[in-house]
């Protein structure tokens, strides 16, 4: 056994630490969030130059990574800056669909998203799918040139600076994903900020046509392909939760040691301790949840699946369980915009609206032991 | 043991219920309902209708334009107005000072302060604490120094709710600087238009300004706004803490927001089927009405005790540490029920009459803003660590 990361990735990590720690400040950072499209060109470019999209591919499409531990380095350390840069949707999602099952031609654009050139965010969730990938309503059409979509996307994050997306669309075959242009006619995006400082849009498809060549994949390896890149998606989301998670407990013991009342530091009071331990404890735990995920993102399937639905549900209780006890331990300080504690706060409790929740994994959780105990007593 | 309404406290009820029924407007409990912000003008409309039917000063005697209502006769009508979704009336003139001027104000503060409290011509807020004074309020610095007829002011309060819209704040100043903490506090009326008066909004995690900090610099402030004695302000906070507080477990706050709750979560799919239907979310839910069922319950034990002329003391800590926990809970699961909709984040679609529409549906663009505001409930009004201290001395004897 080692839990030590490589070389390599305890560099990238130092590298991506000092970039942000020198040019992520908290004016840059505000500047991105109330951007119309919430991203930062130069920002973005500049995370491509430091290999932090590459990073996320393995050397089959030009990259030097894409293992779950290299997206587990890469998030945490953007979880830790609060970084509101559409990676997981662009980088982890939207990457790994288009190296799963792109054409020639579509596996053409990773070199460009590698190098910061090319937006590309999956468009899957609709106003009533919730958190299911198959709950789709979006209609393909076939045409004579090839399909013609309809429907609704809902809360797409990224999409305000995407140059495609990935829509999830039904065929009489069942689920398709097409990669659309977001100029594309009758694509129609209504762009806003989430709480968190991420952008999304809402996204109207309306008689949009897309050639033939839009397809990517088949209905017959979709779904296949979306809990591949979910589980990518949540690895890089328990990491961020991780770094965020790191960050607000920093803040808050740092507050606990200076603020005196009652003539001490607040970090005296036993009570007070207690509860900073538990965090602790709790953030350890979310630790190890995110290394089984990310060590078992390439198993197969059913184990995958196992620790993706362990990982996202443990990680999102903790997540609660840190957003509410640090600005509890803050007191007043913690409500106000003005600190940087609720930057933290507001990213841990958005993703728990990511990719399904706390109970949406704990049911599907439920089924894996359930299924496993069957299969014991036969 | 009875768990019943007496025939007298039924009628009551309803005469209540039929009130609202003639008299909130539709348009303003559908954005209390939604958790939409309310405007100056619609918290002073509603203070103005209560007060026409003479109902806005439910907890004052009779011979101050009070009700002169008992706790359970306040409790059914606080309730009523939670389930019917009113505006919350202000707390900061009608329960905070005007009970301390019952009690030591001067017949002529009385005289002054009251009737303008009742009729909207002033508006309270509260100047308690400072940035190094929170939960150690007794180590409060801003100081009032004796000048002719007049105490000069100098210092700074913090978390002043609603202080922008705010005529006049009553404040805890220090008046003698070498006694003990609590025992060189006064407590003292500032007009909020004197010169030297300073008031900055803070923005809070919800996007919201309803707290501010106020700045005092060589404030002069007449003699005669000192209520009560010089350095005896500490026993009057003290006394306003420890007044009866009957509405401090919210209960009728947490019945509304779970009907909410609940109808949400027929409106939200999961899985091809209404929230509600999914045995976990709808478990988690009943959690909460399981609690609340208890919690209200404890709550009319500690009702009629008062209503008996017995005071509540260290218990009304039990019911603020319960009471806000079960808002904060639902308060979570309503922002899990909207699901992904709980992320979008259109502020101006949560102001008064706004006419930026949100994202999703329209039960969806508060619900995470409010999740976040109502962390304040176990922070401030004595923070849920500073009752479980009460707790542990006064009842535990710890």
């Amino acid at each position: 056994m080692n839990f030590k990361h490589s070389e390599e990735r305890r560099m990238l990590q130092d590298t991506l630490s000092r970039y942000l720690t020198n040019t992520y400040t908290a004016d840059q950072r505000s500047a991105c969030v109330s951007s119309a499209q919430g991203s930062n060109e130069q920002v973005w470019s500049e995370l491509a130059e430091l290999g932090v999209i590459g990073a996320l591919f393995g050397e089959e499409h030009d990259g030097f990574g894409g293992s779950g531990f290299d997206i587990a380095v890469v998030f945490e350390e953007l979880g830790r800056f609060a970084c509101v840069e559409p990676l997981m949707a662009s980088g982890v999602m939207g990457g790994q669909l288009l190296s799963t099952l792109g054409s020639k031609a579509q596996k053409a654009h990773i070199t460009d998203l590698i190098a910061g050139k090319l937006k590309v965010v999956p468009a899957l969730e609709e106003p009533q799918s919730r958190y299911d990938l198959d709950a789709v309503e979006t209609t393909a059409e076939q045409t004579a040139e090839g399909y013609r979509l309809n429907g609704t996307k809902s809360v797409v994050i990224g999409a305000p600076s995407a140059d495609k997306i990935i829509v999830s669309a039904r065929t009489g075959d069942g689920v398709q994903l097409f990669l659309v242009d977001t100029d594309c006619a009758g694509v129609e995006r209504y762009n806003y900020p989430n709480l968190d400082g991420y952008h999304a849009s809402d996204i109207a498809l309306v008689n949009v046509s897309v050639p033939a060549s839009a397809c990517l994949g088949t209905s017959q390896d979709a779904l296949v392909a979306l809990e591949a890149a979910r589980a990518a998606g949540v690895v890089a989301l328990c990491a961020e939760a991780l770094g965020a998670m790191e960050a607000a407990k920093d803040l808050t013991i740092e507050y606990l040691r200076v603020r005196t009342q009652f003539g001490r530091p607040l970090g005296k009071f036993q009570a007070l301790q207690h509860r900073m331990s538990t965090v602790l404890i709790e953030i350890e735990q979310a630790r190890s949840a995110l290394i089984n995920v990310a060590g078992h993102l390439s198993a197969e399937t059913s184990l995958r699946d196992k620790h993706v639905f362990a990982a996202k549900n443990l990680i999102g209780r903790v997540a609660q369980l840190v957003c509410e006890e640090t600005i509890q331990l803050h007191g007043g300080i913690g409500m106000t915009e003005e600190y940087s504690l609720n930057h933290y706060a507001k990213r841990l409790t958005m993703i728990d609206h990511q990719l399904g929740d706390v109970d949406y994994h704990l049911e599907r959780f439920v089924g894996v032991m359930q299924q496993e105990a069957a299969a014991e007593s036969m | 043991m009875d768990l019943n309404f007496s025939d007298d406290e039924l009628a009551f009820r309803d005469e209540v219920r039929a009130f609202l029924k003639d008299n909130l407007s539709p348009v303003i409990a559908e954005r209390v309902r939604l958790g939409k912000r309310l405007s100056k003008s619609d918290i002073e409309d509603w203070h103005a209708t209560l007060n026409k039917r003479g109902w806005l000063a439910n907890n004052w005697p009779v011979e101050h334009g009070g009700t002169g209502w008992n706790a359970i006769y306040r409790y059914i009508f606080e309730e009523e107005l939670c389930l019917a979704n009113a505006p919350r009336t202000l707390p900061f003139g009608l329960s905070m000072l005007a009970p301390v001027l019952f009690k030591f104000g001067s017949k002529e503060q009385q005289e002054r302060f009251l009737p303008r409290i009742l009729d909207g011509t002033d508006w309270w807020c509260q100047g308690y604490s400072e940035p190094q004074a929170g939960s150690d309020l007794a180590s409060l610095k801003m100081k009032a120094v004796r000048d002719g007829d007049h105490y000069v002011v100098n210092g700074q309060k913090t978390w002043t709710t609603l202080g922008q819209y705010a005529d006049w704040i009553f404040c805890l100043v220090r008046t003698d600087p070498e006694a003990r903490a609590q025992e060189g506090i006064s407590f003292l009326l500032i007009d909020m238009k004197t010169p030297g008066v300073t008031v900055r909004p803070i923005t809070l995690i919800d996007g919201g300004q309803e707290v501010n900090e106020v700045f005092f610099e060589d404030v002069r402030v007449p003699a005669e706004n000192l209520v009560g004695q010089e350095n005896k302000g500490w026993t009057y906070a003290k006394y306003l803490l420890t007044h009866e507080r009957t509405n401090i477990a919210g209960v009728g706050f947490s019945t509304a927001a779970l009907a909410h709750l609940k109808e949400i979560c027929c409106k939200q799919m999961s899985s091809g089927k209404p929230l509600l239907e999914n045995p976990y979310f709808a478990g988690r839910i009943a959690e909460i009405e399981i609690d609340l069922m208890a919690m209200a319950t404890t709550n009319l034990r500690m009702v009629t005790k008062a209503a008996a002329g017995q005071a509540p003391g260290a218990e009304s800590s039990m019911l603020k540490i319960k009471g806000t926990e079960i808002r904060q809970a639902i308060n979570d699961l309503t922002r899990r029920a909207v699901g992904r909709y709980a992320m979008p984040f259109v502020s101006e679609a949560l102001d008064s009459g706004a006419n930026v529409e949100g994202v999703g549906p329209d039960y969806a663009a508060a619900v995470s803003p409010s999740y976040f505001n109502n962390r304040k409930l176990s922070i401030f009004g004595g923070s849920n660590e500073v009752q479980r201290n009460i707790i542990s001395k006064a009842i535990l004897g710890l």
